[in-house]
């Protein structure tokens, strides 16, 4: 690692006023908002490399019987679907929006640490590459389910081992993104930007940042125990040499409950944001959404074993579990809440990001909902690992995360390129997005509540017309989202000029901003009153 | 490999572009014990805890409904009438202690109104105490072994796979295989021997697993257990009903994890004390004297048998494996050196890899296979008979 930062230490000049052109300004990139923009097109990049492995287990899924996949190659897709769009698609977009407004938002010239914002960004390629060329080893990329629950994993090929390494390249990408953005957000806010007055967008992602430190090392420590495991003889997980599957499950769940937290908080910011724009009003109660914004992250970390209810717990954990779980409803109700509050006699319109923000409250809540039936432990029995959670988790993961992804595009794309998207296009990619979103995953509750586990090849016949219907949802889900891309390019491309403002309702330090943000902003930090 | 897969992908979408897409769960029956076609709730309940669940899901869902109207309803109410275009002006308050206050308290005593019951519910499903029969469940890359532990029964043990043949499932490799499954309102959820258990009777299972983590789950008595390897767990349940209750495994365990499913045939009384005394005679019939010599044609023949229940999945009936995943037994080191070699590795398997042990099979069985696939596919081994002893002999 030393190796390639004195590389780049070899070629520094005074960076700051330095314009590297063609591949170098990428690949060179020390500009907040140029690497910005590599982690939106990376993480766009996966999530239509994951939809593709989505659509392709669909495409089996669509009727009973096996017609076109075995069922090892089956497990592998839904294995790399979910770890492509956790770690490549999800994850990453976030960062890439924070890369983009955080200096904006506070007031500062750029990222504390270019350079390493520099590295993290061109980690995520090599561990990308990592993932996809498992594919092509002998016997293929690893089929353990995205949590590579051992001893399942410790069976599997060397392409368990690529996707070991390429989690320890995501997870050293994550933590040194995270120190990145507490160094920023702590050290280089304007004078007079209190930590109280700092954008509620700010907020989750400087709570974000703290949970990735924390848990991107467990992550990393669980997956390494698999490969000792695998290669050296070690018995972490193995009962026969006095080790313990189970514990496999206690890591990777410690860091997996607050993962899921990690993919949602900046979400919440990204809607708290939209919404008193498009409102004209005031975010309803800006303190109480920080603090619940860090009751939610303190709770994360006592919560993780509701994954494991059915490993069979001695009662007193299932409760203590169970009602630990349960007080996570209260915090997100009172986001829920202050949106509600927010959106109460405003002056409301409805462009695109406005719409996005609405429909994510929408479709998160009713994810919020059966996140409180599967936190009942005495029903979360017959539902664990079924397609009942596979729902719950679609409806805060896409509905949720994603969709806040996309409110927060259409939000900025403004001032990341000076012109305005097209506002048909946008609510076309809205509205297609939201009916093939619940076409695709509502009838999930049902074959779940029925009884249908996940990760299934193939299913009873009963279960045909679900799947089918699912299915179908699903190619038009995955289309719609070429509408996207589609509306991306064209607003880069060009379109109606951007005021500064942008929006009528628009506040915050990057509307002072022209449109588009020139490459070096806030050179001198403003002042706040 | 990938390449195919992909081919095949295509052709799939052409084929359900065509309007391939039939109605296909229309033409089957619901599933006596199973899930009715397109089933919308819990499976109707057969014991006491699977109806409790029933409640308490339909507790939460109403619940969840009537928040659901009062925010959503406020929410639509604001959307419909304070918009721009209808002229309302935005108003101008924010931050309120009070609502903040009353909006943290209420939730939290709608919790605590759903914790009380699940509390209850948690403590019936884990009082495994006073079973009437105790039933070992072990969970195998793919399939249960059933081994009556206490209770009437006691010493029965065999093992259960699924029987849905493989002409209904691969469409790939057997033509007409959707119209047979059509045909077949049990499709997965069938198998050889289920499990039978007399009804109204308190069955503790007893829950390991050989190889990876699998999960015993049945809907219909609302129970769900991981299977650990090296490590046991418990529960139970009391069949209300006489009938077939099924279920399938619920944690993924590699290949075959769809097709492993669990059937448990509940009887009266009486024909469950009739079917023990039916499977304790047919034990005595079938116990072997491990001390015999076997001729090889009988052996060979036995070894066949032995091989489709317990080694196709994964080395194929070709013998040829899967490459890169599921190593060949035709031209293998291991299956042409040393017998000691071979029986080994069956005995032990190989840890970190999908070959599991399967010491679990007898003496006889092991001998059978074994020679079995030393002579089987074009296979000359040296060493081409091994005997129930030369196992017994390798056996620790």
């Amino acid at each position: 690692m030393s190796a390639v930062l004195d590389q780049h230490g070899g070629h520094a000049h005074d960076h700051g006023h330095d314009h590297p052109t063609g591949w170098r300004r990428w690949l060179y990139a020390t500009n907040h908002k140029d690497i910005g923009t590599m982690y939106l097109w990376f993480s766009f990049t996966m999530f239509l490399i994951g939809g593709v492995n989505a659509l392709l287990l669909r495409s089996e899924l669509f009727q009973p019987g096996l017609q076109i996949l075995r069922p090892e190659f089956f497990n592998q897709l839904t294995t790399m679907h979910g770890l492509i769009m956790v770690f490549g698609g999800i994850m990453p977009a976030f960062v890439g929006f924070a890369n983009w407004q955080i200096p904006m938002m506070i007031g500062a010239s750029d990222m504390a640490f270019a350079r390493m914002n520099n590295f993290s960004f061109w980690l995520l390629p090599a561990a990308a590459l990592l993932l996809i060329v498992s594919y092509f080893v002998p016997g293929g990329a690893t089929a353990a389910g995205w949590t590579l629950y051992a001893p399942l994993s410790v069976q599997m090929g060397p392409g368990m081992d690529l996707a070991i390494f390429a989690l320890h390249i995501m997870g050293a990408s994550s933590i040194m993104g995270a120190i990145n953005i507490i160094t920023t957000i702590l050290n280089m806010r304007a004078p007079g930007m209190t930590l109280m007055k700092m954008p509620m967008f700010c907020w989750t992602w400087l709570i974000t940042a703290y949970l990735l430190l924390a848990v991107m090392p467990v992550l990393a420590g669980a997956v390494t125990m698999v490969l000792t495991d695998r290669h050296f003889g070690t018995s972490f997980f193995n009962a026969a040499g006095g080790g313990d599957p189970v514990m496999y499950q206690h890591i990777f769940w410690f860091f997996g409950h607050p993962e899921v937290y990690i993919m949602i908080l900046p979400a919440f910011g990204i809607i708290s944001e939209v919404i008193p724009t498009f409102a004209r009003k005031k975010l309803f109660g800006c303190s109480s959404m920080v603090y619940a914004t860090a009751s939610i992250a303190i709770l994360s970390f006592i919560v993780w074993a509701h994954h494991m209810f059915t490993t069979g717990m001695p009662v007193t954990g299932q409760l203590f579990f169970m009602y630990a779980t349960m007080l996570i409803a209260v915090p997100t109700g009172v986001k829920v809440f202050n949106w509600t509050a927010t959106m109460w006699r405003g002056s409301m319109t409805f462009e695109t990001p406005m719409l996005f923000a609405v429909g994510f409250i929408f479709v998160f809540t009713m994810g919020g909902f059966t996140g409180v039936i599967v936190a009942l432990a005495p029903l979360d029995l017959p539902l664990h690992d079924t397609y009942y959670v596979v729902a719950h988790f679609h409806y805060v993961l896409v509905a949720g995360s994603l969709f806040a992804l996309f409110a927060g595009t259409y939000y900025w794309i403004p001032k990341w390129t000076g012109h305005m998207y097209d506002e048909r296009l946008g609510k076309i990619h809205f509205w297609a997005s939201m009916i093939t979103f619940n076409i695709t995953f509502f009838p999930m509750h049902f074959l779940g509540l029925a009884g249908m586990p996940r990760r299934y090849a193939d299913y009873p016949m009963q279960f045909a017309d679900f799947n089918a219907l699912i299915t179908i949802g699903a190619f038009g889900f995955g289309l719609s989202q070429l509408i996207f891309l589609w509306a991306v390019i064209k607003c880069i491309r060009g379109g109606e000029k951007a005021t500064d403002r942008v929006w009528e309702g628009s506040h915050g330090l990057e509307w002072t901003l022209p449109s588009p943000a020139p490459f070096h902003t806030f050179e001198t930090p403003p002042v706040v009153k | 490999m990938l390449r195919t897969e992909f081919r095949h992908a295509i052709e799939a979408l052409a084929l359900a572009a065509l309007g391939g897409w039939a109605t296909a769960a229309s033409a089957v029956a619901d599933m006596p014990g199973g899930p009715r076609v397109n089933q919308l709730n819990l499976a109707e309940p057969v014991t006491q805890v699977a109806a409790d669940l029933h409640w308490i899901h339909w507790f939460v869902m109403w619940v969840c409904v009537v928040i659901f109207v009062l925010v959503f309803g406020a929410m639509l109410y604001a959307i419909v009438k304070h918009r721009k275009s209808k002229g309302h002006a935005a108003a101008e308050f924010h931050e309120s202690t009070a609502v903040e206050i009353a909006w943290t308290i209420v939730p939290f005593l709608i919790i605590v109104a759903l914790a009380l019951p699940a509390t209850r519910i948690v403590v019936e499903q884990k009082d495994t105490a006073n079973a009437d029969l105790t039933i070992k469940a072990t969970g195998y890359q793919w399939k249960w072994g059933y081994d009556y532990i206490k209770g009437d029964g006691e010493g029965i043990s065999f093992l259960s796979m699924l029987s849905t043949p493989r002409d209904q499932i691969e469409d790939r490799n057997y033509p007409g295989a959707k119209e047979r499954r059509e045909q077949n309102p049990t499709y997965l959820m069938e198998v050889d021997h289920p499990m039978v258990v007399p009804v109204n009777k308190k069955v503790r299972v007893v829950l390991t697993a050989n190889d990876v983590i699998h999960a015993w789950y049945i809907p219909a008595f609302g129970l769900k257990q991981d299977a650990i390897p090296g490590f046991v767990r418990d529960a139970w349940f009391r069949a209300e009903k006489v009938g077939v209750f099924r279920g399938q495994c619920a944690e993924l365990c590699g290949k075959d994890h769809a097709f492993m499913p669990i059937v448990v045939d509940v009887r009266s009384e009486e024909d469950y004390l009739k079917w023990v005394a039916e499977q304790k005679k047919e034990m005595l019939a079938k116990a072997e004297d491990p001390g015999k010599v076997w001729a090889i044609a009988d052996l060979e023949a036995r070894g066949e048998k032995v091989f489709a229940a317990n080694c196709v999945a994964c080395h194929q009936a070709n013998g040829k494996g899967v490459p890169g995943t599921f190593p060949a037994l035709a031209g293998s080191k291991v299956v042409l050196g040393k017998k000691q070699g071979q029986i080994d590795t069956v005995l032990q398997g190989r840890p970190g890899t999908a070959m599991a042990s399967f010491k679990q099979l007898s003496d006889t069985e092991l001998a059978a296979v074994i020679t079995y696939t030393r002579n089987a596919w074009g296979n000359k081994a040296p060493e081409n008979i091994v005997q129930p002893a030369d196992v017994a002999a390798e056996r620790k």
